[in-house]
């Protein structure tokens, strides 16, 4: 096997008996991105000269009798993750030659886990879409089928876990953004409970929902990661003191566990061989002794709408902080002295903001404006209350949810890009969880037409650790996980 | 509900964004579109309901009122991203005539 295609867990048994060193994995993993990024364009910038000092660094760390369960093990960050020093773009041509001045908490707790930072990865636009083609810089491409895009938003890291470049990468999650492109590209992706890790350094996009997370090659990687980013951050207030259990991942087995299978999650429009799959997942759960329980979630239909509206609207209001003043794009016509402030407002960000993002911009702008607040932004509250209480009434009940992760495998690269709408219909199974800030993972569990396929599981609040239970066994009983795409 | 190319128009500018014609009249259908999918949470029964904002409950997330300087690095850093500087100042056009 190649040292790029290592999981976390095996590379560090791997490090810890001096087998490898940090130097060699982030080599490996830097000749795979130039063997097979040409194809995939996963990577918006790749920093191998900092990578491989890093490298070097760790590898002295581990010599001085430093352990770490992310001590040289190279990973991606997606390009709406600060970076200091490292072109931060957020795949738009507003930022495109942005240096951020600080690092991201998460990214900051990496560095001293000793973590080594291969690049950055691509993305929609300031993370408005699910499949990565919004990114100005071009579309990424799904290693299992070129012609098909990787999901999204973070289908950048996705596209780049899934093509052994790294050995983990990180992403961020609004709506899904973490859990479509880990089931379009058959890995495993874990979008943390609202509050887990902190969003400091991320380009805010809905604050209310944003939350960082991993995407890796197994759930045992997930729980790793999870651990080395999590925690309350002062710079970031909505982070939680919340302990994380340590043992989480060999949390036992999973015999007498109640799982619940909503109604509303289970319907017609989902491709047929995606349901098939994910009920096969299912079969293979009650063999290990999960029992299973029919539940329903009624204001499920309304998540797609709630979230159009809500992430619209913090948009609107995150995005006016690109004004071509203090940083990105700044357009001025003819005479500098002479152009007025309003039009270097309009200007920059006219050219500045791609199709989706202008779209999401003014949907927000909209809902939020005098007349329509109450019709549009506050009836989506509201309604958002009801989604987050009956998830958590029927979680009650249950130790954690299990559904399909998208209805669809990965789409075709131009497919949906006409009709905005269709593309939105694509998050029906992922909103509820990021609306709720309930923690969810996507696992794969199946190929439909040699397209992976994910199920979710959604636990309650801050318990991770149950989905690591369950995705653990299940992996350990299927294989599904150890699939490699041709490239 | 369709939105006209002024309603668009008023939009965008609320939003700062200056737009071509094609853009007003491509935006204008997407837009309406998804507004009226939207409208289907008119018919959802909210009555009593508080809206949310905040999932976990935190409440008044305070920190004592001290000054901390900030790196001097970071700061220039910060600075060099400005497209038009006067030392430590960003500058910005004229807004009172």
């Amino acid at each position: 096997m190649k040292l790029n295609q290592l999981t976390i867990a095996e590379a560090i048994k791997e490090l810890n008996n001096k087998e490898i060193t940090s130097v060699e994995l982030t080599k490996a993993c830097l000749a795979r991105i130039k063997e097979v990024d040409g194809k995939i364009k996963a990577c918006l910038m790749v920093c191998e000269k900092e990578a491989l000092a890093q490298a070097k660094k760790a590898d002295a760390r581990r010599a001085d009798g430093e352990t770490g369960e992310l001590l040289g093990i190279p990973y991606l960050a997606k390009d709406n993750i600060l970076t200091r020093g490292i072109k931060t773009t957020a795949a738009s041509k507003i930022l495109e030659n942005y240096i951020a001045p600080y690092d991201a908490t998460i990214i900051k707790k990496l560095k001293e886990a000793g973590a080594v930072l291969l690049g950055k990865t691509n993305l929609d636009e300031f993370a408005h879409g699910a499949s990565t083609e919004n990114s100005a810089y071009g579309a990424t491409h799904n290693p299992w089928d070129l012609k098909r895009v990787p999901g999204g938003s973070s289908g950048g890291s996705g596209a780049a876990v899934a093509a052994d470049m790294c050995l983990f990468a990180l992403g961020t999650d609004t709506g899904g953004s973490i859990r479509c492109p880990a089931a379009f590209c058959g890995i495993t992706g874990l979008k943390p409970t609202y509050g887990r890790s902190s969003r400091f350094g991320l380009m805010a996009m809905t604050s209310s929902t944003d939350v960082p997370g991993p995407l890796t090659k197994t759930v045992e990687d997930a729980a790793i990661v999870l651990s080395a980013i999590a925690g309350v951050d002062k710079n970031d207030a909505t982070t939680v003191d919340k302990i994380l259990p340590t043992t989480f991942v060999k949390g036992g087995s999973i015999k007498g566990l109640k799982i619940g299978l909503p109604k509303e999650y289970f319907i017609e429009g989902t491709d047929k061989g995606v349901t098939e799959a994910v009920e096969k997942a299912i079969e293979d759960l009650k063999k290990l002794g999960v029992k299973f329980k029919q539940v329903s979630l009624p204001n499920t239909k309304y998540g797609i709408p709630v979230y159009y509206i809500i992430t619209p609207s913090e948009v609107s209001s995150n995005l006016a902080r690109f004004d071509g003043i203090r940083y990105g794009l700044s357009i001025q016509d003819g005479d500098r002295a002479k152009a007025d402030l309003m039009s270097i407002y309009t200007k920059s960000r006219g050219k500045g903001f791609g199709p989706e993002a202008k779209r999401r911009i003014m949907l927000g702008t909209y809902a939020l404006s005098a007349g329509y607040y109450d019709a549009y932004y506050l009836q989506a509250q509201k309604v958002r209350t009801k989604i987050k209480q009956e998830m958590d009434k029927v979680l009650e009940s249950v130790d954690c949810l299990l559904t399909p992760t998208q209805p669809t495998t990965a789409f075709r690269i131009g497919e949906n890009t006409q009709d905005p709408l269709k593309m939105y219909l694509e998050d029906i199974f992922v909103t509820g969880a990021s609306l709720a800030g309930l923690p969810a993972i996507s696992i794969p569990c199946g190929f439909d037409k040699g397209l992976p396929v994910g199920m979710q599981l959604i636990g309650k609040r801050f318990d991770e650790a149950m989905l690591f239970r369950v995705g653990h066994n299940y992996e350990k009983a299927t294989e599904w996980h150890f699939k490699k795409a041709e490239i | 509900m369709q939105l006209s190319k002024q309603e668009i128009q008023h939009i965008a500018k609320l939003a700062r964004l200056e737009l071509t014609d094609a853009e007003l009249e491509k935006y204008g259908g997407q837009l309406s579109a998804v507004l009226n999918y939207i409208d289907q949470l008119k018919e959802v029964n909210v009555k009593g309901v508080e809206p949310t904002a905040q999932v976990t409950g935190l409440e008044n997330v305070l920190r004592n009122d001290e000054i901390r300087n900030w790196d001097e690095k970071e700061i220039k850093e910060a600075l060099a991203d400005a497209p038009e500087r006067e030392e430590r100042f960003i500058k910005v056009k004229r807004v009172i005539e």
